[in-house]
């Protein structure tokens, strides 16, 4: 059984299909990567997995259950298993940087505010930062705040951890923090890593296998390796989008 | 078809409405609530509108002192002016004018608070942290709403009865124990409580309307015309809720 398994699942906002007929399973313990250009629907695809959006048709199972029949109890258990780290990080504005982390904690958890405070402490130092407990989010820079933001998502140890777009809108040399930080997690934690990414490069390092999104289908789906080795690919699509060409077969289509 | 199609979004509309009143409703009464942010959030509310609540309120006490006083010149009975500024302000001026403002100040900054939370994922945020957004940012509000609300139009009252005391006294020479005396006399029971209903049913109407549109925005765009219809909405919902309510007052009470 698979952690997370998608069925056939497609969704349309008024009369544009954003997803079509989607099929994808993720083992416990691996680092998957969804690929797919800006607008392909990526953001869309993983905010079934939570639950946030419902298909209009087919399943979606974390555990080997369908998140459609799950009671209110059993979908908060459920979303627990998740840690997200969303596109624009999405801290809570009002609250400071210390009450953000330990959110989930102060919500779901009989923790004392003094038994959280040093939690909140050790998932700021995992992700390298420290002492800035009582800063608010606005006080913070785009890669800080992405931290800050995987901090929130991993205090509770999650099972699976979701990045949408962890290095978007960040420069290069914290970019290059973050992907370390994300491999460094996946390993120590022993979690499953679910990238979602528009940038080959970043998801490669961080990704052993592979689904790319495309006009609201997966195209491609396979180990990193086959990304990799040009003869293994025989869709120009895909050939297309590594080789970041404009000219191919993606050019006319309208995303 | 452009009516039937008017029709169907009204329908629509209305339907998320109650489904957003009754989920409110519901997690306020089964859920506990922390008593620091509902009263934090009294304290924001009553304070952001009490000086525009208090002005108001005196120049409306004022203004209504001298309409009346031209019209009971006529008996030469100025003196009943107490009564006149003090039951319109308590039955109806109070709770509307006060609503009014409340809606244009806390409403709006309700549903630009939400709207930006909305946009920038932080709803979603809440919703993955198995957290219901509902619970989390409408109900303190909704609370405190049905607190502040009357809290604020009793302070009005209060002051736009001073405020005809002021034209009573400095025009007519009516001494302050006579002012205030017929201004208690005249005020019922049933009208403070009338006026009280009236207030706590706005304040809920401007806490449900202000958060039901702040969840609306897709993208940072809708956000201010969110605003805009936050405030409309509210404004065209308490001035029917109070022709309803004086209406059934009229035939309860009566
Ligand atoms: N709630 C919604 N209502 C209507 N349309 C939506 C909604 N959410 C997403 N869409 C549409 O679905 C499409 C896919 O959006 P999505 O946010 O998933 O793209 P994405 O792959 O995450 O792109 P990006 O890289 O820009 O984040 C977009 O064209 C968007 O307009
Ligand atoms: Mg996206």
């Amino acid at each position: 059984m698979s952690l997370i398994e998608l069925k056939n699942i497609s969704k349309s906002f008024e009369q544009k299909k954003v997803l079509d007929r989607i099929d994808l399973s993720i083992e416990a313990g691996e680092a998957f990567l969804i690929l797919g250009r800006s607008g392909a629907g990526k953001t869309v695809l993983l905010r079934h997995l939570i639950g946030l959006i419902h298909p209009d048709s087919g399943r979606v199972l974390i555990d080997g259950k369908d998140l459609n029949q799950l009671d209110e109890q059993e979908l908060v258990q459920t979303r627990l298993k998740f840690g997200v780290v969303f596109q624009n990080s999405a801290l809570f504005d009002s609250l400071t940087v210390g009450e953000n982390v330990g959110f989930a904690l102060i919500q779901h958890s009989a923790l004392t505010k003094a038994e959280i405070l040093p939690k909140v402490h050790t998932a700021l130092e995992m992700v390298g930062l420290e002492g800035i407990e009582e800063l608010y989010p606005y006080e913070l820079s785009g890669g800080m705040r992405k931290r800050v933001a995987i901090a929130r998502a991993i205090i509770y140890r999650p099972k699976i951890i979701i990045y949408d777009e962890p290095t978007t809108g960040i420069d290069p040399i914290s970019v290059d923090k973050i992907v370390h930080l994300i491999q460094d997690l996946h390993q120590r934690l022993s979690i499953t890593t679910l990238v979602v990414t528009h940038d080959l490069d970043v998801g490669l390092k961080i990704a052993q296998r592979v689904a790319f999104l495309l006009q609201g289908k997966i195209i491609f789906e396979g180990n990193k390796d086959d990304l990799q080795n040009p003869e293994r690919i025989t869709d120009p699509r895909v050939v297309q989008f590594i080789q970041g060409s404009s000219s191919g077969p993606i050019k006319e289509m309208e995303v | 078809m452009y009516i039937l199609k008017n029709a169907e979004q009204l329908l629509k509309y209305c339907g998320s409405v109650g489904i957003f009143i009754k989920d409110t409703v519901y997690f306020m009464l089964t859920r506990r609530h922390n008593l620091k942010i509902v009263l934090k959030e009294i304290v924001s509310i009553g304070i952001e509108s009490f000086f525009l609540v208090s002005l108001i309120s005196f120049f409306v006490g004022i203004i209504i002192a001298f309409q009346t006083a031209s019209f009971l010149k006529q008996f030469s009975s100025e003196i009943y002016i107490s009564s006149l500024v003090g039951l319109s302000l308590v039955r109806e001026l109070g709770p509307v004018l006060g609503s009014l403002i409340v809606a244009a100040r806390s409403g709006a900054a309700i549903t630009a608070g939400i709207g930006a939370m909305k946009i920038s994922e932080q709803v979603d945020a809440l919703e993955a942290f198995a957290v219901n957004p509902i619970d989390y940012l409408v109900v303190p509000k909704f609370i405190s709403l049905l607190f502040s609300m009357p809290l604020l139009v009793i302070y009005g009252g209060c002051l736009g009865i001073f405020g005809g005391y002021v034209v009573g006294a400095a025009k007519f020479s009516i001494p302050f124990n006579l002012y205030f005396q017929m201004t208690f006399e005249s005020l019922q029971y049933k009208d403070i409580v009338s006026g009280l209903i009236k207030s706590v049913c706005f304040g809920s109407i401007i806490a449900l309307i202000s958060a039901f549109e702040g969840f609306r925005p897709q993208s940072s765009a809708d956000v201010s015309k969110a605003v805009q219809m936050s405030v409309v909405r509210s404004f065209l919902l308490i001035i029917i809720c109070d022709c309803i309510l004086t209406a059934l007052f009229y035939f309860i009470l009566a």
